[in-house]
C-alpha cells in the first residue's frame, strides 16, 4: 500500500441547516488520481474547498500530507496547487508576468526556467509575451494548468479543469496529467461532468450524492457494482433514482 | 511575513498600471476636476472680498490633502476589487500567501498611489493657483502619515465588507470616505458643525489634520497636541480595521463565500 497523502476523517459542512457535505470520511494514496462525481450540487466543489482550507469544517478532521489542515495550512499549501475553471488569472498582465507573480509567491527558485518549460509543455509558450486578455478560453486553461504546476505540486486539485477545453486539447491535458503523475507521482483530484474522461483518468472514482458517498472503487468496479455498461448510465441510474423518490 | 511574497503582490499591480492608461489618467482626472472646479470657485469668492485672509489656500490645502487621504484609500480598497474583477482571489487564497502579506502589499501600494496623486494635485494647484502645499512645512510629513493611517484604516474596513457581502458592498470602495467627510472639518472648522456633531467630528482623526493644516498656514505654530490625538486614534482605527478584516475572513470561511468572491 501506498503512502497515504490525504486522510479525512468524518467531515461535515453546514451551511446554516443545509448539509453540503455529510459525514464522509476516504484517504487518498500517493499517485493516485482520485476522480469526484455526482450530480449539479452533490458537493464536490464544497469538498474541494474544505481540502484546501477555503471552506471551515463544521466537523471532522482532515490531514494533508500528514499535516493537519487546521494546525498549517501554510505548510500544506506551498506543496500543492488548484485549478479550475471558474477561477482565471489577471487579464492585463501577460502569461510571462502572471506565471513569474505566482512563482514568487510559492517561493520557486529560478523560476525563469520552470515557467519557460511549462509554457512549453502547454504549448502556449509563443504566447507568452500576450496579454492573458487574448487567450481563448482554452489558452487560458492551459495557463492556469501551468500555474499549478508551478510548484511542482505534491497534490494537485483540480475542479471541472476541462470544462472549456475542445476534445483535442482536453484529450492532451487529460495525457498530460497523467504522464506528470507517472513520472512525479503526484496525486491529482479532479471533478468532471464528463463521465468518459472521468472514466479514463480516474484510479479510482468516490461517487457523491448530496454530501454523502454512495459509492467508491475503480471505474469498473462501480460499473459492475450498479450492474450498467458504463459510467454515464451509473450517473443516470442514481440522479433518476433521485427523482423517483421524490415523486 | 515574507517579503519575496509581499513585492509579488505589488508586482502585479505594478505591472497592471504599467500598460493601462485609464488607471493612470484616473489618479490625474479627479484631483484636476476637483481643483479648476473648487479652486476657481473659492478665487471668485475670494474676488467679493468674503474676508477671511487665507481663504484660498486653505480651500487649495483641503482638496490636496482630501485627495491624499481618498488615494490612500483606494490604494486598498480598489487593488482588492482588481482581485475580484479578475476572479483572481482564490488563486492568491491557494497559495502560500497569509493574509498579513496581503495585507501589507495593498498597504504598500495604498503609500505609491498617494504620493503618486498627492504629488499631482501639489503640483497643479502649484501650476494653476500658484500655491506651494509645502508652505505647511515640517509638519507636512505627520500630517500626510495621518491621514495616510486613516486611509488604511478606511481602506481595509471598506474591503473587508466587499468581502464579507460582495457586490453590492462594492459602492463602499468608492464611498466611504465621502460619508465621513461631512465630519472631518476637511473644509470648515469643527465649530462650524452643530454642538451635538462635534464630538463626532472629535473623534476623526482626519479632522485634526484638516484643522492643524489651517493652523500652521495661518500662524506657522505645529499644533503638536492635535497630531498626537490624531496619531493616538488611527493606531486605534487601525488595528480594529485589521481585526475586522480577520474577523471577516473567517466567516467568509465558514460561509462558503471566498468562492463566490472570486468568480461572481
Ligand atoms: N456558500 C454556500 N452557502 C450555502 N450553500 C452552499 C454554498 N456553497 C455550496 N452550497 C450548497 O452546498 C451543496 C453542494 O454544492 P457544491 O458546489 O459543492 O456542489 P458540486 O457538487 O460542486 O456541484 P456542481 O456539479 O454543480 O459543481 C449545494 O446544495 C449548494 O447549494
Ligand atoms: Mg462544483
Amino acid at each position: 500500500m501506498g503512502l497515504r497523502v490525504i486522510e479525512v476523517n468524518h467531515l461535515t459542512k453546514l451551511f446554516g441547516n443545509a448539509v453540503a457535505v455529510n459525514d464522509i470520511s476516504f484517504s487518498v494514496e500517493e499517485g493516485e488520481i482520485l476522480g469526484f462525481l455526482g450530480p449539479n450540487g452533490a458537493g464536490k466543489t464544497t469538498l474541494i474547498q474544505l481540502l484546501l482550507g477555503l471552506i471551515t469544517a463544521t466537523a471532522g478532521e482532515i490531514k494533508i500530507l500528514g499535516i493537519d489542515l487546521i494546525k498549517d495550512r501554510e505548510a500544506i499549501l506551498s506543496q500543492v496547487n488548484f485549478s479550475s475553471s471558474y477561477v482565471s488569472m489577471p487579464t492585463s498582465l501577460t502569461l510571462w508576468e502572471n506565471l513569474s507573480v505566482f512563482a514568487k509567491l510559492y517561493g520557486i527558485k529560478n523560476h525563469e526556467g520552470k515557467i519557460d518549460s511549462l509554457l512549453t509543455l502547454f504549448e502556449i509558450n509563443h504566447l507568452k509575451d500576450s496579454l492573458t486578455r487574448n487567450l481563448s478560453s482554452g489558452q487560458q486553461t492551459r495557463l492556469s494548468l501551468a500555474k499549478a504546476l508551478l510548484n511542482s505540486p505534491k497534490i494537485l486539485f483540480l475542479d471541472e479543469p476541462t470544462a472549456s477545453l475542445d476534445p483535442d486539447i482536453a484529450d492532451k491535458t487529460r495525457t498530460l496529467l497523467k504522464s506528470i503523475r507517472n513520472k512525479s507521482r503526484t496525486t491529482i483530484l479532479y471533478t468532471s461532468h464528463n463521465m468518459k474522461e472521468m472514466q479514463e483518468i480516474s484510479d479510482r472514482i468516490v461517487f457523491l450524492d448530496q454530501g454523502e458517498i454512495i459509492a467508491c472503487g475503480t471505474p469498473n468496479e462501480i460499473i459492475q457494482n450498479f450492474e450498467e455498461e458504463n459510467l454515464e448510465d451509473v450517473f443516470l441510474k442514481i440522479a433518476r433514482r433521485k427523482v423517483e423518490n421524490i415523486e | 511575513m515574507s517579503l519575496v511574497r509581499i513585492i509579488a503582490l505589488i508586482q502585479r499591480h505594478l505591472y497592471l498600471y504599467q500598460r493601462s492608461l485609464p488607471r493612470i489618467m484616473e489618479i490625474f482626472f479627479w484631483p484636476l476636476m476637483d481643483l479648476l472646479v473648487w479652486g476657481f470657485i473659492t478665487v471668485y469668492f475670494q474676488r467679493f472680498n468674503i474676508g477671511l485672509p487665507r481663504f484660498v489656500s486653505f480651500f487649495l490645502g483641503a482638496l490636496i490633502f482630501w485627495d491624499i487621504l481618498y488615494r490612500a484609500q483606494q490604494g486598498i480598497s480598489i487593488s482588492f476589487l482588481e482581485e475580484v474583477w479578475s476572479k483572481n482571489l482564490l488563486n492568491l487564497f491557494v497559495s502560500p500567501m497569509r493574509p498579513c502579506e496581503f495585507l501589507a502589499a495593498l498597504m504598500t501600494i495604498s503609500v505609491g498611489k498617494m504620493l503618486t496623486a498627492g504629488a499631482a494635485s501639489a503640483l497643479l494647484a502649484w501650476i494653476f493657483y500658484s500655491f506651494n502645499i509645502f508652505l505647511v512645512g515640517i509638519s507636512l510629513i505627520p500630517f500626510v502619515f495621518n491621514l495616510l493611517v486613516m486611509g488604511w484604516a478606511i481602506g481595509i474596513i471598506s474591503m473587508s465588507a466587499i468581502l464579507r457581502y460582495g457586490q453590492e458592498a462594492e459602492v463602499l470602495a468608492w464611498g466611504l470616505g465621502f460619508l465621513i467627510q461631512p465630519f472631518a472639518a476637511v473644509f470648515y472648522p469643527v465649530s462650524i458643525l452643530p454642538i451635538f456633531v462635534q464630538p463626532i467630528a472629535r473623534m476623526i482623526p482626519a479632522s485634526y489634520v484638516f484643522e492643524g493644516m489651517r493652523a500652521v498656514l495661518e500662524t506657522g505654530a505645529i499644533p503638536y497636541e492635535s497630531l498626537m490625538k490624531a496619531a493616538f486614534l488611527n493606531g486605534i482605527y487601525l488595528a480594529l480595521a485589521i481585526r475586522f478584516f480577520y474577523y471577516n475572513l473567517r466567516i467568509v470561511k465558514e460561509k462558503g463565500l471566498l468562492l463566490h468572491r472570486g468568480t461572481e
